[in-house]
């Protein structure tokens, strides 16, 4: 999907202004609050008009300043999830899930509803009325009614920050998952750095009503690094694990990493803080940490005070965090070897 | 208990005018909250004051306006007479009367329902492939009934209750526009009639108790949806 967009808007004090023409099935747009988010979701679905530029799906015009276009919402075919599910109150989460797939076009529908409520385990919410479900409930309704309209492009504007983290985490399978299997692209929205990691490939980051740049969900993290509490999280997708002492053991490069809080039935997904790392320039004779990782330099990079070390095993890496006059001691080099030492419940399951 | 055939009548045109007064009044009732509640336009305000004039005013003052506009030598009166149509001093001229009075009440309500939407809905729904008819048929409606039904209960209460500005423009006849509230302040006038008043006032607060009951009833269904 391609998005070309270069629009101007004025909102009493606050001047949003942006150029921009990205490529990718998986765009974020990051950024503080304030920074104008929500404004380019409204101009995108159409609930909000620039004053002045143009805006293009492909090679769709859905706005144009200088031809008087400016395609209606309901003609654009673009889904939202907003960050508290709108689901309509008053009727059924049935017909919640068919309002946009009754008003989609024959020819456009894409989705298969028996299929989709599967893939998002719905079948038991059918009847049920909306104001009894969960909180990750309402949000896999309103994913699934958003989708189950066969949207061109699909906006989520920060769809997982009114959960708490473990819902969030439960909910961002099920996001990739449909998008993927249906082929939908979608612009994600937030201000969380590991969100843009686990959701998109390309990032327009925001400031101010401005585009500040287009990146990647990793220069992304290594930019925030130093200004976020966790660092640069590292995210470890990791399965097939064994029991080991009280642990769970898992392959990691050409070792094996041994976490609390594992999952022995399915595959997980782990958070680590660079922050947790602690690096050692040779052996170290006996730590109470439980893993000591023989690792090799990759690359470094500097973010304000803090220098990042990319680490490597094997085809596995992550991302060490210290400060300058620790890297400049260590004299740590792209291609030098150091022992990571990383303690078992460093590791924070997220699914 | 004791009512005479003129009390049965007044009472039947009570119900008559209030429920004609409200039902005539609803869809324009309807139009102008969604137009406050969702539209921004210039003299917003204007539109506003003139809305809500006839709470504030004493109901005779409206009485002498709708006589000045409605009667023969009225610019509505005038027109209306032409076409053969005689308002003052009929039933018509009492729902109007009471339209006019009530109206202000239906509104507020209604549009108290209305700012209560939370507006990403209106959004989704278009998202979702809905035009502007049809969102307000199938999100916007629904979700105002409680403030239509609020609305509408008051507003029937308010017409039942109606005397300054229906006595002005619809006189005071039995049998043909004598409303409870008139026949009542004909029987207070008379010391031998306190029997027939306090009747007619035990029926006034009866058909208030039951258009509060069913008032409570019909909320009660609309705030159970949704939920199962």
């Amino acid at each position: 999907m391609r998005l070309r967009i270069e629009a101007e808007k004025q909102l009493g004090n606050f001047h949003f202004s942006i150029n921009a023409d990205i490529t990718d099935k998986r765009i974020g747009i990051f950024g503080e609050s304030g920074s104008g988010k929500s404004t380019l979701v409204h101009m995108l679905s159409g609930h909000l008009q620039p004053d002045q530029g143009e805006i293009f799906l492909d090679d769709d015009c859905i706005f144009s300043s200088s031809r008087a276009l400016n395609l209606r919402p309901r003609h654009r075919r673009v889904g939202l999830v907003f960050q508290k599910p709108s689901l309509f109150p008053h009727i059924s989460v049935s017909r919640n899930l068919f309002y946009g797939y009754r008003r989609c076009r024959t020819e456009h529908r894409k989705v298969t509803p028996d299929e989709l409520i599967t893939v998002l385990k719905l079948e038991g919410l059918l009847e049920r009325g909306v104001r009894n479900l969960s909180g990750g409930e309402k949000q896999r309704v309103a994913l699934a009614r958003a989708v189950l309209a066969s949207p061109r492009l699909l906006l989520m504007d920060e769809p997982l920050s009114a959960l708490d983290d473990g819902l969030r985490f439960q909910i961002i399978p099920y996001l990739k998952s449909v998008t993927e299997q249906f082929g939908i692209p979608y612009i994600f929205i937030s201000h969380s750095v590991v969100e843009m990691q686990l959701m998109t490939n390309r990032i327009l980051t925001l400031q101010s009503g401005r585009l500040s740049q287009e990146t990647t969900p990793d220069q992304l993290a290594r930019k925030t690094m130093a200004r976020s509490q966790r660092g640069y999280v590292n995210l470890l997708e990791l399965d097939g694990a064994t029991s080991k002492g009280g642990l769970f053991a898992y392959r990691w490069g050409e070792g094996q990493l041994l976490i609390s809080d594992g999952n022995s039935r399915s595959s997980a997904l782990f958070e680590l803080s660079s922050r947790d790392i602690i690096l050692f320039q040779k052996h170290p004779e006996a730590i109470s940490a439980r893993n000591l990782l023989e690792c090799r330099v990759k690359e470094t990079f500097s973010a304000d005070n803090r220098v990042g070390i990319v680490l490597c095993s094997g085809n596995s890496q992550l991302v060490a965090e210290i400060v300058r006059k620790a890297a400049d001691e260590m004299q740590i080099k792209a291609g030098a070897t150091v022992f990571a030492a990383i303690k078992a419940s460093s590791f924070r399951r997220l699914i | 208990m004791q009512l005479a055939p003129e009390d049965i009548t007044a009472i039947r045109l009570s119900l008559q005018i209030a429920l004609t007064a409200t039902l005539l009044s609803l869809p324009l009732g309807f139009a102008v909250a969604w137009l406050l509640s969702f539209k921004t336009f210039r003299g917003k305000i204007l539109l506003e004051v003139f809305i809500n004039l006839p709470l504030t005013l004493p109901p005779v003052v409206i009485g002498y306006f709708l006589l000045l506009m409605l009667g023969r030598h009225g610019w509505l009166g005038s027109l209306l007479n032409s076409a053969g149509i005689e308002l003052i001093f009929t039933w018509k001229a009492a729902v109007i009367a009471s339209a006019t009075v009530g109206f202000p009440l239906l509104v507020r309500s209604i549009r108290l329902g209305m700012d209560s939407i939370n507006r990403q809905l209106i959004q989704a729904a278009e998202s979702l492939g809905s035009s502007w008819f049809d969102t307000l048929l199938t999100v916007i409606l629904p979700l105002s009934l409680k403030g239509i039904l609020a609305g509408s209960s008051l507003m029937f209460a308010r017409s039942l209750g109606e005397f300054g500005a229906t006595i002005i423009v619809a006189g005071n006849i039995p049998g043909l526009t004598q409303t409870i509230p008139l026949a009542i302040y004909d029987y207070a006038s008379s010391p031998s009639s306190t029997q027939m008043a306090l009747s007619l006032c035990l029926v006034s607060v009866a058909i208030s108790v039951v258009v509060l009951f069913i008032h409570e009833y019909l909320t009660g269904t609309v705030e159970k949806r949704g939920e199962s």
